[in-house]
Parts: C-alpha cells; sequence; structure tokens
C-alpha cells in the first residue's frame, strides 16, 4: 500500500490507463479536426467522436444523436437549465414573470448560481429543502409545480452526502405535467445503472473526470423524442453539435470520455458491489469504535462509494491534519472567509458543530480492503488525540448540552 | 492548505493541554481564571484556565482546543508564553505575535485574535473573583475576522 491513499472519487477520479491507451492515438496520429468533411484526417477523427457518442449514450439508455459534448458538468448544467429556461420562457426578454424553476437548496453550485441567475433575470425559482435525510421526493416537487413552471432541475445524488433522489418518479411528475426535466447526475452516471427513457429524463449532465474519464469534457443528453427538448445555445459559434454548443471538439477527451463510459458499463455491476461493502466497513467499524460518529443523510439511499460522517467534538480541518496520509473533504470551510460550514450539511437541518464535524470519504476503483483498514485505524486515532483536546468533549461528558450554552459567537 | 512547521509541533504535540478541574469545580476557585471565547457554529471554541499564585504570577496554565490546527496551536502557544508571567505581562500579549511566531496566513488571523481573546477573559476572570478592577474590553480595538 501506498501513502498517502486517495479517498476523494467524488471530488475526481484517477484517470483509467485503458482510457489513456484509447486516447493517445488522436493527440499524434488522428489529430484532424472532426468538423473537417473533406479529408481523412477529418474522417477518422469524426469516426473516433461519433464512436465515444454511441459509448455514452449507451451507459444511460439514450441515443448517440441525444448527446452534447460539452467541457464538462457545469457547462452542461449551465447549458441545460439556462438553455431551457430562456428556450421556454413564458414573456420576452426584460418583463417579468418569465416562468418557473424548480430546484433544490442542497444542489451543487454548478446548478444552484444557474438558478440564481435565472432568478435575477426575471424567472421565479422554488428552493425546495429536502429535510433531514436529503432526498427529494416526488411528492415535495409535484406540490411545488406552478402553472408556469419551466424547468425542474433535481440532482441524481449529492455530491457531499451520497443521497440518491427519486429520480424516476420526479421524471414522471414532470412528463405528466408537461414540464422539462433536468438532473445533474454527475455522481450517479457511470457508477449505478441509468436509462434516461424508464426514468423519465429530459436533460442530463454528467462529467469525465468523475467516471475515471480524462477532465475538461463533460456530455448533456438532450432527449429527441417524446418529447424533443430544445435548448437556446449558450456559446455561439461554428454551429457544432447540431448547434448548441459551438466550438472546436476535444477529440482525444472525447474518444476518453467514450472508453470510460464503456468501461464503466462493463465493470458497474461488480464494482458498486464491491465499493459498499468498503464503505459499509468503513462506516459501522468507525461507529463501533467511538461514540457520536454520525453518517448524514438517508441511512441506506445512498451513493455505495461515498459516505459523509460526523465525528462530533472534533473540528474537520483539525482532523484532517490528524489523517494526512488519507486524501479527502471535510465539511467544515474554517479556510474560507465566512467560516461558514458546508451548506449542504447545513440544509439537512445538522447542528453547526456538526456540519464542521464532517468527513467525506469516497471511494473508487483503485481503493483497497487494505486501504479502508488503514483509514479507519488513522481516524480512529485522529478522533481520539483531538478528542482529548476538545473542551466540547468534556462538556459532553460532564452531561452538558452544547447546544443550549450561549456561546460568545464572533 | 499547508501549515507551518510550529504548526504542525503544537498540533501533534500540543503544550499544557488540561484543565485544573471541570467548569464547575473551578467556578468558585479564587486562584483559577477561566476564559472560554468562540462558539461552536464558528468551528472554534478555546478554553484557557490560569492559576495564579499569591503574587500574581500565573505559575500555570492549561487549554482545551475545538478548532482547526491553526487554533490548537494559537492556544497552546498561549498557554506556553503566559506561564511565569504577572497577569498585566500576559495581557500585553497581542495577536499579532502570535501570527508572527506561527507564520498565520490571512485566513487564520481570528485563531490568533481568539486566544488573545481567551488570555484576557481568563484574566478578568480572575480578577473579577478577587475582587480587582477590570479594564473594559471596549479598550480593546483589535479587528475580528468574524
Amino acid at each position: 500500500m501506498n501513502l498517502p491513499i486517495y479517498m476523494d472519487n467524488a471530488s475526481t477520479t484517477r484517470t483509467d490507463p485503458r482510457v489513456i491507451e484509447a486516447m493517445l492515438p488522436y493527440f499524434t496520429e488522428i489529430y484532424g479536426n472532426s468538423a473537417s468533411r473533406n479529408h481523412a484526417f477529418g474522417w477518422a477523427a469524426e469516426k473516433g467522436v461519433e464512436l465515444a457518442r454511441e459509448q455514452a449514450a449507451s451507459l444511460i439508455g439514450a441515443g448517440p444523436k441525444e448527446i452534447v459534448w460539452t467541457s464538462g458538468a457545469t457547462e452542461s448544467n449551465n447549458l441545460a437549465i439556462k438553455g431551457a429556461a430562456q428556450m421556454y420562457a413564458k414573456a420576452p426578454m426584460g418583463e417579468t414573470g418569465r416562468g418557473h424553476i424548480v430546484t433544490c437548496i442542497i444542489e451543487h453550485k454548478a446548478v444552484l448560481d444557474p438558478c440564481k441567475r435565472l432568478e435575477r433575470e426575471g424567472f421565479d425559482v422554488t428552493w425546495l429543502d429536502p429535510g433531514a435525510d436529503g432526498i427529494v421526493t416526488a411528492e415535495m416537487v409535484a406540490g411545488a409545480l406552478r402553472e408556469d413552471t419551466i424547468l425542474v432541475s433535481i440532482m441524481w445524488a449529492n455530491n457531499e452526502i451520497g443521497t440518491i433522489n427519486d429520480i424516476p418518479g420526479i421524471g414522471a411528475v414532470c412528463r405528466e405535467r408537461g414540464v422539462v426535466f433536468h438532473t445533474d447526475a454527475t455522481q450517479w452516471v457511470g457508477k449505478m445503472p441509468t436509462d434516461v427513457e424508464k426514468d423519465n429524463v429530459d436533460l442530463l449532465s454528467w462529467s469525465g473526470h468523475k467516471i475515471y474519464g480524462p477532465g475538461g469534457v463533460g456530455a448533456l443528453y438532450v432527449r429527441r423524442r417524446r418529447p424533443r427538448v430544445r435548448l437556446q445555445a449558450q456559446i455561439d459559434g461554428g454551429g457544432h453539435e447540431r448547434g448548441m454548443r459551438s466550438g472546436t471538439l476535444n477529440v482525444p477527451g472525447i474518444v476518453g470520455f467514450g472508453a470510460a463510459c464503456a468501461i464503466c458499463s462493463e465493470e458497474m455491476e461488480t464494482e458498486r458491489e464491491r465499493l459498499l461493502a468498503l464503505r459499509l466497513k468503513l462506516e459501522n467499524e468507525l461507529k463501533s469504535r467511538m461514540d457520536v460518529v454520525e453518517v448524514n443523510g438517508h441511512a441506506d439511499r445512498r451513493l455505495p462509494h461515498l459516505t459523509n460522517i460526523s465525528f462530533g467534538f472534533v473540528e474537520g480541518e483539525s482532523l484532517m491534519m490528524g489523517i494526512k496520509d488519507i486524501a479527502c473533504s471535510s465539511g467544515s470551510a474554517c479556510t474560507s472567509a465566512s467560516l461558514e460550514p458546508s451548506y449542504v450539511l447545513k440544509g439537512l437541518g445538522l447542528g453547526d458543530e456538526l456540519a464542521h464535524s464532517s468527513l467525506r470519504l469516497s471511494l473508487g476503483r483503485w481503493s483497497t480492503e487494505e486501504e479502508v483498514d488503514f483509514a479507519i485505524d488513522a481516524i480512529h486515532k485522529a478522533v481520539e488525540h483531538l478528542r482529548a483536546l476538545s473542551p466540547l468533549y468534556d462538556l459532553h461528558n460532564e452531561g452538558v448540552d452544547i447546544t443550549k450554552i450561549e456561546w460568545q459567537t464572533h | 492548505m499547508a501549515y507551518s512547521e510550529k504548526v504542525i509541533d503544537h498540533y501533534q504535540n500540543p503544550r499544557n493541554v488540561g484543565a485544573f478541574g471541570s467548569s464547575s469545580e473551578v467556578k468558585d476557585r479564587k486562584d483559577v481564571g477561566v476564559g472560554i471565547v468562540g462558539a461552536p457554529e464558528c468551528g472554534d471554541v478555546m478554553q484557557l484556565q490560569i492559576k495564579v499564585d499569591d503574587d500574581g504570577k500565573i505559575e500555570d496554565a492549561k487549554f482545551k482546543c475545538f478548532g482547526c490546527g491553526s487554533a490548537i496551536a494559537s492556544s497552546s502557544l498561549a498557554t506556553e508564553w503566559i506561564k511565569g508571567k504577572s497577569v498585566d505581562e500576559a495581557l500585553e500579549i497581542k495577536n499579532t505575535k502570535i501570527v508572527e511566531e506561527l507564520a498565520l496566513p490571512p485566513v487564520k488571523i481570528h485563531c490568533s485574535v481568539l486566544a488573545e481573546d481567551s488570555i484576557r477573559t481568563a484574566i478578568e476572570d480572575y480578577k473579577k473573583k478577587n475582587g480587582q478592577v477590570v479594564e473594559s474590553a471596549a479598550d480593546h480595538d483589535h479587528s475580528h475576522a468574524h
């Protein structure tokens, strides 16, 4: 086992060597512009792009013509949300009352911020609050829909806590009401079986670097039939990607994206079971060794490879310092100027002190049981070290409820 | 974020960890001053206890801290610096000196401010218990980072 060990696969993943192998010829041999229609270099590049389009489509049960290449999930989300809102806006530019959008407070910033921008531009946005388990249900969405609702955007799985929303149910509600439904599936696709037909999805974003593919390349699924979804382009130019996203295609990146999708299609079933067993071991072992250890979000409806755990009375950043051989993320944001902990954990109604005390550990294709065992020991040791220093742990052991103390906030 | 070697050293080997008793035990002890500053929702709470001898000298100091590595290091360093000083000398310790010693980056300056606050609060507690005049908090004009 090599140190440090990587447990931050929800941030990004190592590119699979098989993916890199597929990409390499497209830098040095097949280097044409895939839009060059009149020579062999262009044709060969286009062939690579179209194979990748089929591989990407096949992973989510779509048709190849429904895939639009982008630079990543952030761009896919921007194109889906702004593009659909502008296309289906009720009134012309400059007037208010342009239409209603439904999303959720614990979405990724790449969904929240486009929605906020649309709100400033005159759209009306409902921000659903998922409650303590972090799950957005079809009922919540149905309750928020209005006559003028034009778009619903709800993530498939949450990037910080791994909770899984009822996407097929939400999709069915939207379909019935004739509302376009977008899902940011960045943490879901490639890890879990996806079928845009059965799951009633109209627009779906995902990215290459979360599925062991290259960074800088993403895709947006845009439904073409029953119903056909149209988008206003956000980047104008040469009319690539059927006018929805101009710009010369990143051919090696796209080829890598396709190869990554193909590997996920092949290995997903065995891999998700393997990762679930590792994650359960990690959670159960930590909970059995220490008190006041809470796994955040719904107990079962979570991604197999991701866990978000709060260790009471220990601050997340100092905990990360104590486990420097484990690369992971913290819900604490002590380094940011605001000192605000994770908005996702706060969105669950988690007390600030527990939000400051959380770690996100995300396993991946190269995670081993040996690494999980190492992580359990290292985290256990660091939490014990910090609890010996923690005035809050003393108060807890004296039977004092720290939420009842009047702290001198600063 | 990269921490300075001194911060890492205090984190790994914190000096003077502990307390002279639980909060209820030291509440009425005239020789002990207690300062608890910060709040869990802000991600840092520091508890400093000082034990003062008959001549007004801080003979011992103990701390506990819930917070990031810089907060732990700031409070650990504070205990080292105030031990052996008179209470009035200890009040002279400014957060900027802690920033300098630990090479804290700008986003961590509030940790040093909190350490300074904990020293002042503990000394005020000691002085109040012993019927001494407490300098008004308004005389302090350090800027809080948050």
